[in-house]
């Protein structure tokens, strides 16, 4: 009895900390965040197989000792890059989910698990079969991919007025059934040299990763995720239902329409430059929620920087877990991913599945 | 002018069957209009076209002396809260924070409450006696708190009109009482006007100046609680023999329904 009683005081403590989202609290979090993603990125930075200390980088920053050639060219050219990529994915899965949760009603969306990841593949890989270039046609073709799957998945949910659990996870699993068979019949086609590396993309790359690729995607993460973020008063309103949003004074529609195009875009380019990488956009957003509350306002900041926190994490366990050779980072993701969704769905899933 | 919305001559269906047709209908300030009728009469539906959340077919409604259809959402939404019959929360919100909400189409593009937010807020949740609740998730509430919740969250809206969609049809009768105490309460002292869809016809006869009976999409009579429900008005739409008599206290009709084994019985004897 004593200790239900602790409990529900601790609880009430949480909840206070959670009470009224205000523009400070935002910004702490969001600091503490990004000083999350600073240090998780020196690790990363440190880690690999050519030793270079944490020390030495930390001397090197703050000009107290200098670097040679070699340890500047790993640092620079082939991890730094990698390190930002798997940041900028990260957050763009995760902010993917967010939204998704909330335009769907349902805990269980994600853009890997609704199909909208492999949509992006299938745009992605008829441009690579076609011999598009890397910066422009292949990420235009993956956002294509990723939006055309986002409107059937919406159209599928739009006559229920959101989704129910075992709606969504049937359609994304034929989705993803039936784009996974789209992919294996260019793959297959495809010549062998590029065989393997396409595989390998498939579970989620990022030792590809170049500055110009960086370059061409940020400005777009930036551009979608503050727009969004105009829109997160919006989106608490739509948990509770599209016409009490709509009476509210929501226009629902322009916010549907700018949603998903917003994150088409952004995960058509992560895609077209990562390869298919799950789970992502369920894990954090559910811890972010756990901590921080539903409100979409400390939500989305939390749960973007979140995955980019835990992207690099994920790819530095990645490229060093079996060194010297790699896994895709899809592989690391997947194997945290799908108990944590099991456990979703066991323990929340009758909860979320009353109407 | 005191007509808060007029409909004019209303018509709105799926598939040119009329589910409801050629309604007339104003609203007065500071009154509280009951809506009843059958399952399938159309009433919820005339809540939402007049929310303009369904778009009407034919006729006119008037919103301010504006049509309805050139005022966009947010305006509408300072005019017109609504209370859902029942609405789910996927994620758990706090109630304060679900108070809030109420405030959306107030806020400008900056996404934060300011300190008029919050004591409109809390002054919407005294009214209601939902103050005690604030810091506890939607989640843990029972059905009569969750609907005095989203009563709150309608007069954060600081609408003048307010439309409850069958506030009352989860709740017991202790309860039921009660949300009709805090409408009337708050037309009283808030000069809202009110209009309520409900299936407890004795008992929103007691709190409504007026009551409007839908069958099948048509107004088959508006007035009076007591012009409205009589024994014949009421058997004939409803299709069900009912008792009319007067409440000896408020002296407003009230209705019986009479089993029919009993009935047969007693005219047997």
């Amino acid at each position: 009895m004593k200790g239900n009683e602790e409990q529900i005081h601790t609880t009430r403590k949480r909840e206070r900390y959670r009470q009224g989202i205000t523009p400070l609290k935002v910004l702490y979090t969001g600091l503490i965040l990004t000083g999350m993603l600073v240090f998780i990125a020196l690790i990363s930075l440190s880690v690999g197989p050519a030793k270079i200390s944490l020390k030495d980088i930390l001397a090197w920053l703050i000009g107290y000792q200098s670097i040679d050639q070699t340890s500047w060219m790993i640092l620079f050219k082939i991890r730094l890059p990698r390190i930002i990529l798997a940041g900028l994915v990260g957050f763009t899965l995760s902010l993917g989910g967010v939204v998704f949760q909330a335009l769907l009603r349902n805990p269980l969306a994600e853009p890997f698990i609704l199909g909208i990841s492999s949509g992006a593949a299938v745009g992605a890989i008829i441009g690579i079969f076609f011999g598009y270039g890397f910066t422009f046609g292949v990420p235009l073709l993956s956002f294509m991919g990723a939006l055309f799957t986002v409107l059937l998945v919406m159209s599928i949910s739009s006559r229920h007025g959101g989704l129910e659990s075992s709606t969504l996870l049937l359609t994304g699993v034929i989705i993803n059934a039936f784009f996974t068979a789209v992919i294996m019949f260019f793959v297959t086609t495809t010549s062998d040299s590029r065989l393997h590396s396409m595989l390998f993309w498939l579970y989620g790359d990022l030792s590809q990763s170049k500055y110009v690729q960086l370059s061409i995607s940020l400005p777009f993460i930036l551009i979608v995720s503050g727009v969004i973020y105009l829109f997160s008063r919006h989106l608490n309103l739509i948990v509770g239902g599209e016409e009490s949003a709509l009476q509210m004074g929501v226009e629902v529609e322009l916010l549907k329409w700018i949603s998903f195009l917003g994150i088409s875009l952004i995960i058509g380019i992560a895609v077209s430059f990562s390869g298919i990488i799950g789970f992502v956009g369920l894990i954090v957003p559910h811890l972010m929620r756990m901590i921080l509350g539903s409100d979409h306002r400390m939500l989305i900041p939390a749960s973007s920087l979140g995955g980019a926190v835990f992207l690099i994490a994920a790819d530095t366990l990645a490229r060093t877990i079996i060194s010297p050779s790699e896994l895709p980072v899809g592989v690391i993701t997947a194997f945290l991913g799908a108990p944590f969704f099991i456990y979703l769905l066991k323990s929340r899933g009758s909860q979320w599945t009353q109407s | 002018m005191d007509s808060e919305l007029i409909l004019r001559d209303v018509y709105f269906g799926y598939d040119s069957q009329w589910c409801l047709k050629g309604i007339n209908f104003e609203l007065k300030k500071g009154e509280i209009v009951g809506i009843i009728g059958p399952n399938g009469s159309g009433k919820s539906t005339l809540l939402k076209i007049m929310d303009g959340l369904l778009k009407i077919q034919k006729g006119e409604i008037f919103l301010c002396n504006k049509s309805l259809s050139r005022h966009r959402r947010s305006d509408i939404a300072r005019r017109i809260a609504m209370v859902p019959q029942e609405e789910t929360f996927r994620f758990s919100f706090l109630v304060s924070e679900v108070v809030l909400m109420g405030r959306f189409s107030h806020l400008g593009l900056f996404p934060f409450e300011g300190k008029e937010d919050l004591e409109i807020a809390n002054q919407s949740m005294r009214l209601t006696g939902t103050l005690n609740l604030a810091t506890r998730s939607i989640h843990e509430l029972s059905g009569g708190e969750k609907q005095r919740v989203l009563i709150a969250r309608a007069l954060t809206q600081r609408a003048q009109i307010i439309l409850l969609d069958e506030p009352t049809s989860f709740l017991d009768i202790r309860h039921k009482a009660e949300i009709f105490e805090l409408i009337s309460y708050l037309t009283l002292t808030q000069g809202l006007s009110v209009i309520i869809v409900s299936h407890d016809i004795s008992l929103a006869a007691q709190y409504c100046h007026r009551m409007l009976l839908l069958n099948k999409g048509d107004v088959y009579k508006i007035g009076e609680p007591a012009e409205v429900i009589t024994a014949d008005n009421i058997s004939r739409v409803y299709q069900c023999p009912v008792l009319v008599d007067n409440n000896p206290i408020t002296k407003t009709p009230r209705i019986t329904i009479l089993s029919k084994r009993k009935r047969r019985k007693k005219e047997k004897a």
